[in-house]
């Protein structure tokens, strides 16, 4: 019989270090030195409860450009490294996250994804830090055009509410000529977004249509599950036409019961924030003829580019893109061609790379399908505002027009004007 | 705040009736959900933070149940009954064993159920918002005009099913012999121990009875709102306000508590509506402040 030879303590303990110390040399060490050299960007987002899809589809848009760039060699062999991080939409979690990422993780970027509350809580601590921030998903248009809330080292990759308050006036204006709509409500969402959509989108129709007359105006919550009360306002008030600036579970919720009462028969819909594949394809019974922007759709801009990445993200994650996402590959490209163009993570360098560039883009409707950061707010400007009404099928959307950049430009001094910010 | 837009609605039998309707459309619907928080408390004596989770569970199931069967009746029923027995097995493994712990501990083992759950349903049914139910072709018919307000008869659809649940379960704690022990066990359940009574299987009734009206109120609410993960977070805190101002543990307080709530919401829209949850929460201070026991809670 084969004796079992037994090995003491020592040399169990001896034995496992040495095996140790060789595979930590042999294999562990280097990648450890790799990590440490990776370009590192925090993205402090919604990953959990009813927002998680803004999360989701912000982080599939990145990884999809990360992927690419990493296998392509990186930079000089150092790969984009993404640390990704839940704030549950909490204000104070998206600052402490950020912080975390700052003082223990020493990230090199912030790609921001957070909504407007949590946004502003991160843009305080990257002014402290002097960490690069992109910011995406934050429509409030204060975050960046309040010289005093602004900050050097923060680009703003989202939609802005006056960019798309003014494109939504014009249209509506000249819907509103074409059918004689002479009385409005407003049901907006009660935060800063809704005030902001509420405030903007009025003051600016005022210019194209003054005259109109506001019936009512709804503020349900955000995520209110029963919209009744507001529905039987707009019941009783019979107004010509509504503003909505709810979106995603909301906005389906609001549609599917003003429709019980049959709201829509006699009163146009203009929900800025319908046309986007989730929320569309959500609503049970999608009217025919309700107005949208187009948040985003496959069919706006009518591009191949845009067509193309709509098919490379589908493809990958069997699901349309969001308005979201757009914004996030926007966001990560500019900062992709910003390390390649200085070869270096100095915020100096890369936010001097990004401020006032004019790159292509599949959202992009300025000079040669371009989108640009602009020089003076450090904001997006000539992307993609259409407006449009829908159809109950793929591709939702017909009959889109594009906004006309010069007048949103003309009209934002203006408003910025109005409040003292320029 | 626009007082005389709220007078000159009240003038206005259409604005009056329309308001009214649709009040009482949302108060009912409180009514489902609070009612089951409300027995879950007096007899349990526990405050059941999961109670909104469960409303969200109902609304998943029913939906579950709609695109597979197709049949809307079946949905809400099925998704209800589902809930309930998921109910009855979130007391007797969990709840059953916090039962003489401290409230805080009560509180943080509803409250990370609630937080499993939100996750669960994204793993599940993913983590975008499904669409709604759906009512039945029956009730997708234009809305009714009275006195000139406009009434959809789904809502009359809720309203009549609301309050016969409510009957049932009004006629079930007064004229049966087992809401005769449920009321005795929010009593003295120590006696009813000594009288032979198997109070673990009533605890755990009651629990599940209180489970099914959660899955009700989100089967029901789901025919007519996306659903998603967290839904339930918002009706936990107008079910707690019903809770308040009814008196905890009474469920003819319960049923007046969500009219009062229905209606100030559906009024507090014309008048002042930049403060319909405000008036919500001064209502419940106003209680809390002149009758602490509720409305029609008693003194302990």
């Amino acid at each position: 019989m084969k004796k079992i030879k037994k090995y003491s303590r020592r040399e169990v303990l001896r034995t496992s270090a040495s095996i140790t110390s060789v595979l930590t040399i042999g294999a562990g060490f280097p990648s450890i030195l790799k990590a440490e050299n990776n370009i590192k960007v925090g993205i402090p987002t919604i990953l959990s409860g009813r927002v998680a899809q803004l999360g989701i589809s912000v982080t599939n848009a990145i990884k999809m450009a990360v992927n690419n760039f990493n296998n392509a060699g990186g930079l000089d062999g150092r790969n984009i490294e993404l640390i990704i991080r839940d704030s549950r939409a909490k204000p104070d979690e998206a600052a402490r996250v950020c912080r975390n990422f700052i003082n223990s993780d020493k990230v090199d970027v912030i790609l921001n994804a957070e909504a407007s509350g949590a946004s502003f809580a991160v843009q305080e601590v990257i002014r402290e830090s002097g960490t690069l921030c992109l910011h995406t998903v934050s429509e409030t248009s204060s975050l960046t055009a309040d010289p005093s809330i602004r900050a050097w080292n923060a680009f703003r990759f989202s939609r802005i509410g006056i960019h798309d308050a003014v494109g939504s006036a014009k249209y509506a204006a000249e819907i509103a000529k074409e059918k004689g709509l002479k009385t409005w409500m407003s049901v907006n969402p009660d935060y800063a977004y809704g005030r902001d959509s509420d405030d903007t989108f009025f003051w600016a129709l005022k210019k194209f249509s003054p005259g109109f007359e506001i019936k009512g105006k709804g503020w349900p919550k955000i995520f209110q599950p029963d919209y009744t009360e507001v529905i039987t306002q707009i019941a009783r008030a019979k107004p010509d036409a509504i503003y909505t600036s709810l979106w995603g579970g909301d906005l389906v919720s609001f549609i599917d019961q003003a429709l019980l009462y049959g709201i829509f028969k006699n009163t146009e819909l203009f929900a800025i924030n319908l046309a986007d594949y989730t929320t569309m394809s959500a609503v049970r019974n999608l009217p025919k003829g309700l107005h949208s922007a187009t948040r985003y759709v496959a069919a706006w801009p009518n591009t191949q580019d845009n067509r193309d990445y709509d098919k490379s993200y589908t493809d990958i994650y069997g699901d349309h893109p969001t308005n979201w996402s757009w914004e996030a590959s926007v966001g990560i490209d500019y900062l992709i061609n910003a390390l390649k163009e200085t070869r270096s993570t100095d915020t100096k360098k890369l936010a001097e790379a990004i401020k006032g560039k004019t790159r292509k883009s599949f959202m992009g409707v300025g000079d040669g399908n371009t989108v640009s950061i602009r020089d003076r707010d450090q904001t997006i400007v000539d992307y993609s505002i259409g407006w449009g009404t829908t159809i109950s099928n793929e591709p939702y959307m017909t009959g889109i027009q594009g906004a006309d950049w010069n007048t949103i430009k003309e009209l934002e001094n203006e408003w910025l004007t109005d409040k003292g910010w320029l | 705040m626009e007082i005389f837009a709220l007078l000159d609605c009240i003038i206005s039998p259409a604005c009056l009736l329309s308001q009214a309707a649709g009040g009482l459309k949302i108060g009912m619907l409180l009514f489902l959900v609070a009612s089951g928080l409300t027995l879950v408390f007096g007899v349990l004596g526990v405050i059941n933070f999961a109670h909104g989770a469960l409303y969200m569970l109902g609304a998943y199931f029913s939906w579950q149940i709609m695109s597979i069967t197709g049949h809307f009746g079946l949905s809400v029923i099925l998704g209800a009954l589902g809930v309930g027995i998921f109910g009855l097995l979130f007391e007797r493994i969990l709840i059953s064993r916090v039962y003489n712990a401290d409230l805080l501990v009560q509180i943080l083992l509803c409250y990370s159920v609630v937080l499993i759950l939100d996750d669960l349903v994204m793993i599940i049914w993913g983590d975008e918002f499904l669409s709604s139910v759906g009512v039945p072709e029956v009730f997708q018919v234009p809305p009714l005009f009275i006195f000139d307000a406009i009434i959809p008869p789904f809502h009359l659809a809720i309203i009549s099913m609301s309050f016969i649940v409510g009957l049932i379960l009004w006629f079930i704690m007064t004229k049966t012999r087992f809401g005769r022990l449920v009321r005795a066990a929010a009593v003295n359940p120590k006696m009813l121990e000594a009288l032979g009574i198997n109070i673990n299987l009533l605890r755990a009734c009651v629990f599940m009875l209180g489970s099914f009206l959660a899955g009700l109120g989100g089967a029901l609410a789901a025919s007519v709102g996306s659903v998603v993960s967290g839904m339930g977070n918002s009706i936990i805190i107008e079910s707690f306000i019903v809770t308040v101002i009814g008196g905890m543990g009474s469920i003819s307080g319960a049923f007046l508590a969500s009219l009062i709530i229905g209606m100030a919401r559906s009024f507090g829209a014309v008048a002042m509506p930049l403060f319909t949850d405000g008036l919500m929460f001064l209502i419940m201070v106003l209680v809390l402040v002149l009758r602490p026991q509720g409305l029609m809670g008693n003194k302990k």
